[in-house]
């Protein structure tokens, strides 16, 4: 079991330099799906098959899928690299060293902390993760769902001001000579 | 643990056997459809057909474009197969089997949540065709990748809709559930019809064949997706093809048509490893009928257009999911 632990997390963390690291756009986004996978095989070892599964549907088969759809639509094959300006270079490395600074913070004295109860098998099956959610987080649960509700509408709003729009805009298209002709008889 | 293990490897040959056929069974159906006699000349009603084909892939050049990416070119393919091979595992393709006092499951593992498993394979085996299709670097493999892309999120939706509203009736997510509720209360069909008719539109659309494979559609992408494939790697997609297929057929037996279950087969006081042996005869015939409906409506119903099978994914199949739910919701409240 630790041995697969290792396997996995060597592999998650291998995958996401590679997705830092990677020139072309491809590349990252096959590497996010490799670490995403090998995330929903941590979930896995720790009994949470639920969560595995519903990691890997919605990540890597439904958020990663319109990744590579938007990649390919736009055909980003080539690796641009557009130079930054010196104030965000600086902002960037502050940021990331403010980061570093309190991952650093945290971890520090957290290394030697043991949980104080003892692992749950049970605590990621179906039946455990439906009823602290409909239970505990009910509500938290419910207001997430009305989030992704006024997302969905909006989307949709937005897609029919476009197509409002460009139904308007469409006689202000240059006409053909032909039709000029006609217009004037 | 060895007995897993056969298990397993059974299954591999098993499918794979399945698939090889179905494209024998693909060609004689249209040729029963279309009014002709069909492959009859590879051994007898040219049941070696789909051998020598077999060896055909393997003997032909495997040609590379010269403007692909190589590495995900090999990719694409492999990947497909893969994921279309690993669905299997999690099917209940019969009880249990009592063998020298050792009691065999005919189920390569149980999961807890069965059925999100076989939904994860299906969704990652869109990347073979997207990746495939892509890195041949040719538009009409790119139009059929993205194509493929866009049907089988569209359509994942919908089917996912119409599990949701069976496993609020059986109350669990394991396969084998699924299956010993149907023993106690009737089949999926009877207490899922629109459900079922949900389900199996999306399933053609899942598995990219007629009436809803534009991702290959030959009048308008000459072979979409695996244009520029050739030799076994053009085999391992169109394998896959079936495999899914086979899959899909036994998921569909599983879910709404009772699995290996026969009717009546408990009363007769039967040996319980022949009544076992006898349910996996079931579950394989009824599979096989499926693969006869996916080949039937193949060769019965023309292909729609792209923005139909849109129009049809967003605006028919998930509202009807819904309604499904509620439906389904409603008569479980008022009858309990």
């Amino acid at each position: 079991m630790l041995a697969l632990f290792y396997l996995f997390a060597a592999i998650s963390v291998i995958s996401a330099l590679i997705v830092v690291s990677a020139r072309s756009p491809i590349n990252s986004v096959i590497a996010l799906v490799v670490c995403f996978l090998s995330i929903a095989g941590h979930y896995v070892l720790l009994n949470a098959q639920f969560l595995a599964m519903v990691h890997i549907i919605v990540y890597t088969g439904a958020i990663m899928v319109l990744f590579l759809f938007v990649i390919m639509l736009l055909n980003l094959n080539k690796a641009t690299e557009p130079m930054k300006s010196l104030g965000t270079r600086i902002a960037a490395v502050v940021a990331g060293g403010l980061f570093f600074l309190t991952l650093v913070a945290a971890i520090r004295h957290g290394i030697t902390v043991r949980p104080s109860n003892e692992f749950d098998a049970g605590v990621g099956l179906v039946r455990s993760v439906g009823m602290s959610l409909f239970n505990e987080f009910l509500l938290p649960f419910e207001v997430s769902s009305v989030l992704f509700l006024s997302a969905m509408v909006g989307v949709v709003m937005l897609g029919k001001k476009e197509a409002v729009l460009a139904a308007s805009s469409a006689p202000v298209e240059p006409l053909t000579a032909a039709e000029l002709e006609r217009r004037k008889a | 643990m060895i007995t897993t293990a056969i298990f397993l490897l059974v299954l591999f040959v098993v499918t794979l056997t399945v698939a090889a056929y179905s494209t024998y069974g693909e060609r004689k159906v249209a040729a029963f459809l279309q009014d002709r006699i069909g492959p009859n000349r590879a051994g007898p009603f040219g049941i070696l057909q789909p051998l020598a084909d077999g060896g055909k892939m393997f003997m032909k050049e495997d040609f590379v474009p010269a403007t692909a990416n190589r590495k995900l070119f090999f990719l694409g393919p492999a990947i497909a197969m893969t994921t279309a091979l690993l669905t299997g595992v999690v099917i209940p393709w019969g009880g249990e089997l009592t063998v020298f006092g050792t009691t065999l499951n005919l189920q390569g593992t149980d999961p807890e949540i069965g059925i999100l498993y076989v939904f994860a394979m299906v969704s990652i085996g869109v990347y073979g065709i997207m990746l495939g299709g892509w890195a041949s670097n040719n538009k009409f493999a790119l139009l059929g990748a993205v194509r493929a892309a866009a049907q089988m999120v569209s359509y994942e939706l919908g089917m996912g809709l119409s599990i949701v509203a069976l496993v609020m009736l059986t109350g669990t997510l394991s396969l084998s559930g699924i299956v010993e509720h149907q023993i106690a209360h009737g089949w999926g069909i009877i207490q899922q019809p629109l459900g079922f008719l949900i389900f199996i539109v999306c399933a053609f659309a899942e598995t990219n064949r007629a009436p809803f494979d534009m991702p290959e559609c030959e009048t308008e992408l000459v072979g979409g997706y695996h244009t520029e494939f050739s030799s076994m790697k053009l085999g391992f997609f169109l394998f896959a093809e079936y495999t899914n297929m086979f899959i899909s057929s036994a998921v569909i037996a599983t879910l709404y048509f009772g699995g290996y279950h026969v009717p009546g087969l408990d009363k007769l006081g039967l040996d319980p490893n022949l009544a076992t042996i006898i349910g996996v005869g079931a579950m394989f015939a009824k599979t096989f009928f499926f693969i006869f409906f996916f080949m039937w409506v193949r060769w019965s119903i023309p292909r729609f257009r792209f923005d139909q099978l849109m129009n049809l994914g967003w605006k028919t199949l998930i509202p009807l999911g819904i309604f499904n739910i509620v439906l389904t919701g409603s008569i479980y409240y008022l009858l309990k």
